[in-house]
């Protein structure tokens, strides 16, 4: 019997290609939402899993707020070119421009906010019926609710109280013509079961992941990347400071980590240790109000 | 290190929250930001003791009514084991939402406060439990210090539910007393319950069998995509993508293609993107490939030729109603059972199951929300299953209102 039992990374990679393949058998035009990020870099890993030797049935798709670090972007098109997949790049400074958009002010004034509308239009443009994503439910208690394959109206509204029952692992993907749904593959992994898996299976990350020496400015407790994008006040303090990033978002809102983690096995040792969430420690945007989260979801966020 | 996924059952009065909120933080899965936020909403309230059900009731609605609506689902590991809780409600009005958390479930804590003993929500969710065949069940008798930790009272609730278990077949039974808000038989065994000889909560959980959840006999591989990469390098290639439901596979295996009844031959297995395999197991994500160039296609099931599953035309179910609109006999839905859709028609809705006492009400004219029913469906294609009972992973089945997309139905085949 021991010979038939499967180490719980090998479990979650199963249930994560059955989602893939889900995707790939329900939906006309998918599209698979990669940022450079960790999640969306182990998503791709994971597809390559799924259709290889085939190609994948969707493109890959970046809504680029112009707010990135240039590591992830730079990654993001090293990949999409070694794996030979098609990589859709749309740019919220665009969307800003041709419909008029204000943009946030303010010290960290974030494009967050405004991707929605470049995601949305981006959907429109391709007609995209389902938009793969890297979400986890252990990132945030809203995520917690949603379920794997999230339905979106046409205005990509997620409503929590008109969510479908999901049993076994039977996915109901039917949708109407201009609806989309959002799915989400690695909704169980926890942030160290991605860890893990990107060790176990010697997956690239960019270099911003791992300890390196930044110019950053501490605010409120957090490291804040020195960058064109946000505001410098003459009584800020800049330092010099070895860190890492444990996520990897706009740089007006993803706050680094001090650390000397450069490698795998460094980082997985830190997060075993850490006392303090993922989002929590890094993510400016979700300390606005307890449904953060929820308010934006409900507005077409992911 | 392996998974067990788990669901708990039982209202906040039961102690359901702090049972969970207790399981994350002694396995430190809760963080310090998390908790100040706790800390920070239950300054708002009057008694000022943290509310640990704030950690699960993730939506506004949630909170400001203090229910939990939806199934939330949560996340710790030890070094032996990772653990997914299903968060269900546990009022009737939740039916839905409980049997939505208990489908994917290995196993049941199903809570009873030890000042009341085995009461009608008890019933309620055992019955679930049974209905959805539940592999394991965990009766964890709380708040033990509230009657001295006395085990009189213990004993005499763990004869109470014996009988209720028998009754409704549920075999794999453990007891254990608890007190989830002190501690007490959680992480460590408690000096209070010194007369109790079992092993704690967590140890329990951490060391349950799960491997019985998966049948390695019945066979079964539903085809989700077919993958036919169609260069010139690869032109003939033709796999066949799915995951392994149940069962094993290997080279060279004679195999049956449902509903078809195509025969061929298993020509090559592959995991891992292309790697090639010997055998795959359930539930590994696999490609197979056949020896004979035959029409297989999403919806097909290929199985081995012993043990084969049915397939039928007409299929008898439990079925939960998930929907305000309600069932009426003669309504057509879309079936699905696992990758395969097929059109349907509710021919007939022979008794409601009345999930507080078991007794049949025959010939009801239509089922309502939450309502568990036994009917008989007509399907436009033969589809494959396995009965429920037999095997989970083949048995359920959805009903989707084709007007409205939504899921409305959950199916236990029998």
């Amino acid at each position: 019997m021991s010979v038939h039992h499967l180490d719980y990374l090998d479990e979650l990679e199963s249930e994560s290609i059955h989602i893939f393949r889900e995707v790939a058998g329900q939906f006309e035009k998918p599209a698979l939402l990669f940022s450079g990020g960790k999640d969306s870099i182990v998503l791709v890993h994971l597809a390559l899993k799924a259709f290889r030797p085939g190609k994948f049935p969707f493109p890959l798709v970046h809504i680029d707020t112009g707010h990135n670090f240039p590591e992830a972007l730079q990654f993001r098109d090293q990949l999409a070119e070694s794996i030979g997949e098609k990589l859709v790049v749309r740019l919220v400074e665009d969307t800003i421009k041709t419909k008029k958009l204000t943009e946030q002010k303010g010290k960290f004034a974030s494009r967050n906010q405004l991707q929605t509308y470049t995601l949305l239009d981006t959907i429109e443009e391709f007609g995209f019926d389902a938009c793969i994503g890297g979400a986890r439910r252990d990132e945030e208690k809203a995520r917690a609710k949603e379920r794997i394959f999230s339905v979106r109206d046409e205005f990509g509204q997620w409503d929590p109280k008109k969510q479908r029952p999901e049993l076994w692992n039977t996915y109901n993907g039917k949708i109407n013509k201009g609806e989309n749904v959002r799915v989400f593959p690695i909704s169980n992994w926890t942030e160290l079961d991605v860890w893990n898996y990107i060790r176990r299976e010697k997956i690239a990350l960019p270099s911003i992941y791992f300890a390196h020496e930044r110019e950053v400015l501490e605010y409120e407790g957090q490291y804040v990347a020195v960058s064109e994008y946000i505001r410098i006040d003459d009584t800020d303090v800049i330092v010099n400071k070895k860190v890492r990033y444990r996520t990897v978002g706009d740089m007006t809102c993803t706050a680094a980590v001090a650390s000397n983690a450069v490698t795998l096995d460094d980082i997985i040792t830190e997060i075993i240790a850490t006392k303090t969430s993922e989002r929590g420690e890094t993510r400016i945007d979700d300390k606005v109000s307890e449904a953060a989260m929820e308010d934006r979801k409900k507005n077409g966020y992911f | 290190m392996d998974i067990l996924r788990f669901i708990t059952a039982g209202s906040v009065d039961d102690g359901k929250s702090t049972l969970i909120g207790r399981l994350l933080y002694d396995s430190k899965s809760i963080m310090i930001d998390q908790l100040e936020a706790i800390e920070k909403q239950t300054k708002n309230r009057e008694d000022g003791e943290i509310d640990l059900a704030l950690l699960t009731d993730g939506l506004r609605a949630e909170r400001e009514q203090g229910i939990t609506i939806d199934v939330a689902y949560k996340y710790f590991a030890t070094p032996k084991r990772k653990f997914i809780i299903a968060d269900a409600p546990g009022h009737i009005q939740y039916t839905r939402n409980m049997v939505t958390g208990a489908s994917n479930s290995d196993l049941i804590i199903i809570l009873i406060d030890a000042r009341n003993g085995v009461a009608e929500q008890t019933r309620r969710h055992s019955i679930i439990a049974s209905l959805l065949n539940m592999p394991r069940v965990i009766v964890a008798i709380n708040k033990m210090d509230l009657v001295g930790f006395s085990q009189d009272i213990y004993n005499n609730i763990v004869i109470e539910y014996a009988d209720l278990a028998k009754a409704l077949g549920l075999e794999d039974v453990t007891y254990i007393p608890i007190s989830a808000l002190n501690g007490d038989n959680i992480v460590e065994k408690s000096t209070a319950l010194s007369w109790y000889e079992g092993e704690s909560l967590l140890h329990l959980l951490e060391t349950v069998e799960v491997e019985k959840a998966i049948n390695l006999h019945k066979a079964r591989f539903p085809v989700q995509y077919v993958i036919r990469p169609q260069t010139e390098a690869l032109h003939d290639y033709r796999g066949y993508a799915g995951k392994v439901i149940s069962g094993i596979y290997k080279k060279g295996d004679a195999v049956t293609i449902l509903p078809s009844g195509a025969t061929s031959v298993i020509s090559a297995i592959e995991t891992d993107g292309g790697k090639q395999a010997d055998e795959v197991f359930a539930p590994q994500a696999a490609v197979i490939h056949l020896q004979d160039d035959i029409d297989v296609s999403r919806g097909d099931v290929i199985v081995l030729n012993n043990d084969l599953p049915k397939t039928e035309k007409e299929i008898e179910v439990l079925l939960c109603w998930m929907d305000n609109k309600p069932l009426i006999p003669g309504n057509k839905y879309l079936l699905q059972i696992n990758s395969t859709r097929v059109r349907s028609v509710v021919k007939d809705i022979e008794y409601r199951l009345d999930v507080n006492s078991l007794e049949k009400k025959f010939g009801p004219e239509q089922a309502g929300l939450n309502d568990i029913v036994k009917a008989v469906i007509k399907t436009a294609q033969p589809v494959v299953y396995d009965s429920y009972k037999s095997l989970r992973a083949n048995g359920g089945v959805i009903l989707i209102d084709e007007t409205s997309n939504v899921t409305v139905g959950a199916c236990m085949i029998q």
